[in-house]
């Protein structure tokens, strides 16, 4: 790889991938406290709190990797980020109006009196509601090339529903982890309710991208690429009967195993998700551009990459902390 | 109306609409580690009892301010992609660093802040409200540079139509980066002070006499009564920054048509673009020239100056320019008046027996620093048109071509949801002052818990 010595193409690379690191990162975390918003509607009225509760202390910063996603989309492939975010005009505002009211129903629900409280709890559902089905759709949308068809359309529509009940798997993958009793148990069963929605979606996926585009089928279906790509499937599958049997058999013992269905629905999205980098890669406007073509200037980028190098390992180290401070089963937050 | 237009007043809205809560978030950030080291170190709770209730109003204002600044960076995609194809070498490098040293830390610390007190030892909790108000301060500072720079750029070369970074020292310390930094410090510190000092006056009003409540109006008080001078004087000098780098920004603000000398300094008047003259004018003579240059004979720039030869409009839109100019000095004033008339009333009464009027008149004042945020933002921001990137790039040719249609569709959204959250989240604030008034809030006086029990029971002598 004797052409990774020139910036122009290591620089853009290296963003691409950190992008997508970053993206990745934020459906599994996002992915995990939007699906809780989503099963809001689900409990009862004091297990609503102790659903916030599993959330609260790291929503805010989950958030912020769509910002650094978006960010870096921005920063380092100023065109594709034109065209994708001006093609899903409408889904985006979905989205952001669904993100709007999800943030700030989470602050208005502990604050506002008491009368009020449902309603917030409502806008809190709503808000997840909208920004997961809008980034399904987007996502769906993305694959189908940014064009607008009724077919497209149609099967963004449906990566739409199979990303939101994904998330909602995650989220109470999540909760399995984070809450003891009855709630557990009902999180078990949301659980077993929503794996579904995320094999479906995978399954959409995975038939329709070589579909679409002779090129990914290429990729994935030529000896011998076929035979290096066989363990992502295979592992997922194995993952999914998993899961599948460890939510028959929780609740264990002294909670034993309860954080494995979160580690492996992480999984399960990791893999899905490379299986997509890698089918897009080097596109980052399906079709349209290369990343290579998208690229800012080597020298800008260069100075995000020195900021970077030193400023991620410490994100992710406080992030971690923030994750060992609230180790454990979620307690009633308090701000007193 | 036309996508260039409605996309102009879709992003005013939200960035209108983001900028209330950063002024607040900014500066309560350092208010919040004040309360907190003035507990470490006293172990008076009073200022932890402060702290609990002010710190509300932080997360209530950081989640705001969070959920609409996600809006505006998405914006820039879907409504004025050609602001990154132009200029993403610069503006790149500026946000990716505010998200990196910023953004992550205010939402990490924030949930130790807000939800940690009793996960981890007490100088940890304080290390995280010190890591918060550093980080809303870097992100502060990072926007304003992109912003500054935006206004008086430096540090470029343009190769086809692309802006290219040549000296990044120049681009982050540009010309104008200083004053306006210092200007929104102070604008969030006010902001942040006639809050404090009208809520509780608000509070006090409700029977509340609490010693937190009184220590709370005094520090917004005398934090008020100290940094307006300190503001005035800043706008001074970011006035004659314009002066230099933006003159038709400055001749719309001062009103002034014809560039020469004993310029008057117009207090009111109707700028009238079409016939270029005010109506119904009231000024005062020569004083515009002697505050712009500080002689009474000083050239002053007139908007006729930025009319080009075939007549085309370089200049601003002159009414709200002007206007807002004059809202923003105009409640500058009236924040110093009565900052001021609050400390020697404070100084007579003390805190606990300020009479009612003065009360009233703090209440009324709570979000004036809203206000003069929001007019000193529209002077320059307003001010800088027709270019989104002064002598760059301008805004017309930044805008996208989606249809105006879905413009106003988004738009009527967004402003729909902006107005039902403006009113929900002063009704909140409203009701934690009132909950906090009737003992709701101090029925459980359970803090600090956990390991911080300890130590400062100690500290508190229980």
């Amino acid at each position: 790889m004797a052409y990774f010595a020139d910036p122009a193409v290591w620089l853009p690379w290296t963003f691409a991938a950190l992008m997508g690191l970053s993206t990745l990162i934020y459906v599994v975390l996002d992915g995990f406290d939007l699906g809780v918003g989503l099963l809001m509607p689900l409990a009862d009225e004091d297990q609503k709190d102790r659903l916030v509760a599993s959330i609260g202390p790291f929503w805010d910063a989950n958030e912020t990797w769509l910002v650094l996603a978006v960010g870096l989309l921005l920063v380092a492939f100023p065109p594709a980020h034109g065209i994708i975010l001006t093609a899903l005009y409408l889904p985006v505002f979905i989205m952001l109006i669904g993100l709007i009211l999800r943030g700030v129903s989470f602050e208005m629900r502990a604050k506002a009196p008491l009368a009020q409280k449902r309603m917030w709890n409502g806008a809190f559902f709503a808000g997840s509601l909208m920004a997961s089905l809008s980034q399904g759709f987007m996502l769906g949308m993305y694959i189908m090339g940014l064009t607008w068809t009724w077919a497209h359309v149609g099967f963004a529509a449906l990566t739409a529903l199979f990303l939101t009940v994904g998330y909602s798997f995650i989220g109470a993958a999540w909760l399995i982890w984070k809450t003891e009793g009855a709630l557990q148990i009902r999180a078990i069963r949301w659980a077993k309710g929503g794996i579904w929605g995320l094999v479906a979606g995978i399954i959409a996926i995975s038939i329709a991208t070589p579909f679409v585009s002779a090129r990914i089928f290429d990729k994935w279906f030529s000896v011998p690429t076929a035979f290096y790509l066989a363990p992502l499937p295979i592992i997922s599958v194995l993952l999914v009967v998993f899961v599948w049997w460890q939510l028959a058999r929780l609740p264990l013992n002294h909670d034993r195993w309860s954080w494995t269905p979160f580690a492996a629905a992480t999984a399960l999205f990791t893999l899905a998700y490379g299986g997509m980098a890698y089918s897009f890669y080097p596109y980052v406007v399906p079709k349209k551009i290369t990343l290579y073509d998208a690229a800012s200037a080597p020298e800008s980028l260069f100075i995000i990459l020195i900021g970077t190098v030193f400023v991620l390992p410490a994100i992710v180290c406080y992030t971690l902390l923030s994750y060992y401070i609230f180790r454990g089963k979620a307690r009633d937050l308090r701000y007193d | 109306m036309d996508t260039l237009l409605l996309s102009r007043i879709q992003f005013g809205a939200n960035i209108s609409f983001h900028i209330l809560f950063p002024t607040i978030t900014i500066a309560l950030g350092w208010v919040l580690l004040f309360f907190k080291v003035r507990f470490a170190m006293t172990g008076d709770r009073k200022w932890m009892d402060a702290y609990m209730f002010w710190v509300k109003v932080f997360a209530l204002s950081f989640a705001m301010g969070v959920v609409s600044g996600i809006t505006m960076s998405f914006q820039f995609g879907t409504n004025w992609p050609g602001f990154m194809e132009t200029v993403g070498n610069v503006a790149g490098p500026l946000l990716a660093y505010e998200i990196m040293t910023a953004f992550f830390l205010e939402a990490v610390f924030l949930g130790i802040m807000l939800f940690g007190a009793s996960r981890v030892k007490s100088w940890v909790h304080t290390l995280a409200t010190f890591l918060v108000a550093f980080g809303t301060t870097m992100s502060t500072f990072w926007i304003i540079v992109l912003n500054s720079w935006m206004h008086t750029p430096q540090g470029y070369e343009l190769i086809d139509g692309v802006v290219h970074a040549t000296d990044w020292f120049a681009i982050i310390f540009n010309p104008s980066m200083p004053y306006r930094f210092v200007h929104m410090m102070l604008a969030s510190g006010l902001t942040v002070a006639f809050l404090i000092a009208g809520v509780s006056a608000l509070r006090m009003l409700w029977g509340d006499r609490g010693e937190d409540v009184k220590a709370a109006l005094r520090v917004g008080i005398i934090a008020g009564a100290g940094l307006i001078p300190l503001q005035i004087l800043a706008g001074d000098f970011h006035g004659l920054n314009t002066l230099e780098y933006q003159p038709a920004k400055v001749a719309a603000m001062e009103g002034n048509w014809d560039t020469g000398p004993n310029i008057p300094l117009v207090l009111f008047a109707i700028p009238d673009e079409d016939a270029r003259e005010n109506r119904y004018e009231i000024a005062i003579p020569n004083l515009a020239s002697l505050i712009l240059t500080h002689k009474a004979e000083g050239v002053v720039p007139g908007l006729n100056d930025f009319v080009s030869e075939a007549g085309e409009v370089l200049h601003p839109r002159v009414a709200p320019v002007f206007f807002a100019f004059r809202i923003m000095v105009g409640t500058g004033v009236a924040n110093l008046a009565l900052s001021w008339l609050g400390l020697a009333l404070l100084r007579k009464y003390g805190a606990g027996n300020m009479p009612k009027l003065p009360l009233y008149a703090f209440c009324a004042m709570s979000f004036s620093g809203w206000i003069a945020t929001l007019a000193g933002w529209y002077t320059t921001e307003i001010g800088r048109q027709p270019w989104l990137v002064q002598g760059v790039l301008s805004t017309k040719d930044a805008v996208s071509d989606v249809p105006a249609g879905m413009v106003l569709g988004t738009l009527i959204g967004y402003l729909i949801v902006y107005a039902i959250l403006i009113f929900a989240y002063i009704g909140v604030i409203t009701y934690l002052a009132r909950k906090a008034t009737t003992g709701e809030a101090y029925s459980v006086r359970n803090y600090p818990r956990g390991r911080e029990a300890n130590v400062s029971a100690i500290q508190l002598g229980e």
